[in-house]
């Protein structure tokens, strides 16, 4: 366990050195203040609206940042320390596959939670000073924002680990990652609507909303709309009204999101050979 | 513990389409340094990889320390290991202090270990300076240092004296003659034959993933049958011929002046040939080289060649 830590150790410093830890929580604060000041212009008023429309809002912009900036730092995570020759050297130290695995990926989850912590932190205490909106709301809903937040991302490193792995060349890595941010980010809903429209509701439907469950970032959006209590979904996301928005199933859904590539990264971890 | 540091029985590996090792038996013991030699993509790498458990061996038997590599998940006794690959950059943003400090910690060993061991290198003076600013030396250095970390029982090392100066190198020698005394199991790889020559006990020289030649350098002159050179002075060559007394049948001469001779004589003739030399007032200075291990590689290297050239029926005429 102390290996684990270690490395742990290791890569979060290296987050808090090439200055990843800042950039984030920096985003996610303009990203959270621009929302709730600009957030209702488009209904004519500037200033704090609603908190459920601050986090919808929210929500719909994270799908997109978070994904991408998890995928960031950590496409290279392996595959970097690959053509460096250093993960032949931790390969010949006292550490085993799923110490390394669990330790990089332990400092990168910390990374972006620590980041959205004070991102997403920062901005709730703001704005509970300045609305009427019940603080403990405020505050209620932001953590929940926070945890979610966090875990899409940890759902994200753990897909950047298994590119990583899959491939011995950084930039193909970096190619596959902006693949996987762009199908499930944009090509996943489009598709699920496609095959809705197609079917003309002649499909399984108790099955269908289900489906949505196959993307983390449908997962996230149905669970922050669950949190804020919001009265429609939007988009395809409306599926989830028919049974696939009970938020311990979509809690456990996230967490497999979390666990199988992980699992997925150990079985390649113990199959490479570094030749 | 076993007797052997690491025992090999018909190991070997393959890829697809490409043949890495060919089965090969040997034992390495404790304390012993083994020199490996051969071209690039001869299979050194491949059998210090095999070794270090990084890669799967495609059959056969390994044991390294008592433990069979990749087959079974205790991984504790890689604590024992030193291992400084051909091409390691390291960690760019990171100090030398930071680096070394890692690979301590993750090897069970205190920072201050690293700090030591930083010095023994000399590179306490750049210890805080990112690697990316580090010369190709002084990344070696780094290498040696991690390597060197705990007092290791198998130290592998590829290519361990590029880029390093002669005092260094020197160094770094003493190092591995330091280990080897506590017990240290030494493989060493290395392209500059003659500063290895006199630091390893055996010997192995691999072409084409097969073992061509493995024994120590005495032996494997005796089995080359290499002649030993002499370079003699104040005798010219007419005074040489009488001096050898009828062994000058056996040398072949390779260069003369008016009072000095370079020549050579098979090897188990070189101490007759020595004591005719030195019982004749004349001869001013002795020099005897027996053949070096470049010589030696060569020799096999060659043999090797016309070998498989003539089995493969290339060399017809």
């Amino acid at each position: 366990m102390s290996k684990v830590w270690i490395v742990a150790q290791k890569e979060f410093r290296d987050g808090l050195r090439n200055r990843w830890t800042g950039a984030i929580s920096l985003i996610f604060i303009l990203l959270s203040l621009g929302l709730a000041y600009f957030g209702s212009a488009t209904a004519g008023v500037l200033g704090f609206a609603s908190l459920e429309s601050t986090l919808v809002s929210l929500a719909s912009l994270s799908v997109m940042l978070i994904p991408l900036i998890a995928l960031m730092l950590s496409y290279h995570c392996f595959v970097g320390e690959q053509e460096q020759g250093t993960l032949l050297l931790l390969f010949t130290y006292p550490l085993s596959q799923g110490q390394l695995l669990l330790g990089k990926f332990l400092g990168q989850a910390l990374i972006l939670t620590v980041a959205s912590l004070i991102g997403f932190g920062l901005p709730a205490l703001v704005i509970s000073a300045v609305s009427e909106v019940d603080t403990f709301e405020v505050l209620k809903a932001f953590g929940l924002f926070i945890m979610a937040a966090s875990v899409l991302g940890w759902v994200f490193i753990a897909l950047a680990y298994v590119i990583s792995l899959a491939v011995s060349e950084k930039s193909k890595a970096a190619g596959l990652a902006l693949v996987v941010w762009f199908f499930f980010v944009l090509v996943f809903d489009l598709v699920l609507m496609a095959i809705l429209v197609a079917s003309e509701g002649d499909i399984n439907q108790t099955l269908v909303p289900y489906l949505l469950w196959l993307n983390p970032t449908d997962v996230f959006r149905i669970f922050i709309y669950q949190v804020v209590d919001a009265q429609s979904y939007t988009g395809v996301l409306d599926l989830a009204d028919k049974g696939a928005d009970g938020l311990a199933a979509l809690v456990m859904a996230m967490g497999l999101w979390v666990a199988v590539p992980l699992l997925g990264c150990w079985l390649m971890l113990k199959r490479k050979e570094l030749s | 513990m076993s007797e052997y540091a690491v025992e090999l029985t018909d190991l070997s590996k393959y890829y697809r389409s490409v043949e890495a090792l060919h089965p090969l038996s040997l034992n390495i013991s404790f304390g012993e340094v083994l020199g490996l030699f051969g071209h690039n993509g001869a299979g050194k790498s491949t059998l210090m990889k095999l070794i270090l458990g990084v890669l799967k061996p495609s059959s056969g038997q390994l044991k390294v320390l008592g433990y069979c590599p990749r087959t079974n998940s205790d991984h504790d006794y890689r604590s024992q290991f030193g291992y400084l690959p051909e091409n390691v950059s390291f960690y760019e943003h990171l100090s030398g202090r930071e680096v070394l400090r890692y690979f301590a910690r993750l090897k069970g060993h205190s920072l201050a270990h690293a700090d030591a061991l930083l010095e023994e290198v000399n590179l306490a003076h750049a210890a805080d300076r990112p690697v990316k600013t580090y010369s190709k030396g002084m990344r070696q250095r780094l290498g040696l240092a991690q390597a060197f970390l705990g007092e290791p029982k198998i130290l592998i090392l590829d290519e361990p004296t590029v880029g390093l100066d002669p005092v260094a190198t020197r160094d770094f020698y003493q190092m591995v003659d330091r280990l080897k005394t506590s017990g240290c199991a030494v493989i060493l790889c290395s392209h500059v034959l003659p500063d290895v020559e006199n630091h390893i006990d055996r010997a192995m020289i691999l072409s084409a993933g097969r073992k061509l030649a493995l024994g120590s350098l005495d032996e494997l002159r005796l089995q080359a049958k290499l002649p030993t050179e002499f370079n003699v002075s104040g005798l010219s060559s007419s005074e040489l011929s009488t001096a050898l007394n009828g062994y000058q049948s056996i040398s072949t001469v390779l260069e003369t002046t008016s009072n000095a001779s370079r020549f050579t004589v098979p090897t188990p003739e070189k101490m007759i040939v020595m004591k005719h030399l030195l019982a004749n007032q004349n001869v001013t200075d002795l020099q005897v080289t027996p053949p070096s291990l470049e010589a030696l590689y060569r020799y096999y290297i060659s043999d090797f060649h016309s070998q498989s050239a003539e089995s493969q029926g290339v060399g017809h005429e």
